[in-house]
């Protein structure tokens, strides 16, 4: 996918009311592949850390025996962290505000990781 | 895991950036080789190698940036199907340090290591002595200020 590509998939997430910052994160290293984020967040430490918790639940996940995530929502008290991943090993991950519509954001997020799988 | 130091102000930056980044390996050294600290090796012939080979990656690395008429690199990354391997330099009052560490990808990352060493150069940064000629370490002495570090770090 060319860089215009990502442009435009993250651009899909981001005009979702309430999401404040939308990034592809290459899971296995925690790299930023791509992001549009609004100022003051840290894009490469939310990759690091969305890219370690999405091991971590994935090996929890299958000790559970309950197949592989498709979709985390982790709700803080000042925003929220939405993470898709996708069949090539990337994380589509939202970075919102508390208010923000998760179903509406989901949808993106899901969209977002079948195009970049 | 257990750190040990050659100087103690290393320790709890590399403490904290063992647990934190989940490395396996750690060494803090000089671009000379000369061993700060170390934290997972078991074997002074182990620290020793990556000392020697971990400066001589540095070295190398530096020229080449010298020779682009570029800064020397700010780090060095290489993955292999089970182990990562970060190579990077931090400036300090105690002159510049030399960051190896060696990764698990099963339990850590690039981007986690990346992101514990920013931490890790802050805190080296602060912690180290102030006002301190950096040391200049003649060939001479070389042998013997390594066999020195390697006692005090594995207790021989």
């Amino acid at each position: 996918m060319s860089a215009n590509g990502y442009e435009s998939l993250l651009s899909r997430i981001t005009s979702v009311r309430g999401v404040r910052g939308a990034m592809v994160v290459a899971g296995a290293d925690g790299l930023v592949v791509a992001e549009q984020l609004m100022e003051g967040i840290k894009g490469a430490a939310v990759a690091a850390l969305a890219a370690s918790l999405a091991t971590r639940l994935g090996r929890a996940m299958e000790a559970g025996g309950v197949g592989t995530g498709v979709f985390w929502h982790l709700q803080a008290e000042r925003g929220a962290l939405l993470v898709v991943p996708a069949r090539s090993g990337m994380l589509v991950v939202a970075v919102a505000e508390p208010g923000v519509n998760a179903g509406l954001a989901r949808l993106e997020l899901l969209r977002a990781a079948e195009s970049v799988a | 895991m257990t750190a040990r130091a050659v100087e103690g102000w290393t320790l709890d930056p590399l403490t904290t950036f063992v647990q934190e980044a989940g490395a396996r390996l750690v060494l803090l050294m000089t671009p000379a080789g000369q061993v700060l600290a170390q934290s997972g090796f078991t074997r002074a012939v182990d620290v020793m190698s990556a000392a020697a080979l971990g400066a001589a990656i540095f070295a190398s690395t530096t020229e080449i940036a010298r020779q682009l008429g570029e800064p020397p690199f700010a780090g060095l990354a290489h993955q292999g199907e089970r182990h990562g391997i970060f190579l990077a330099p931090v400036t300090t009052d105690r002159g510049p340090v030399v960051v190896l560490a060696v990764y698990q990808l099963e339990n850590s990352s690039l981007g986690l290591v990346q992101l514990f060493f920013e931490q890790l150069a802050t805190d080296l940064r602060a912690a180290s002595p102030k006002g301190v000629e950096p040391k200049q370490v003649l060939a001479a002495d070389f042998e013997r200020e390594l066999s020195d570090s390697l006692n005090s770090l594995f207790g021989r």
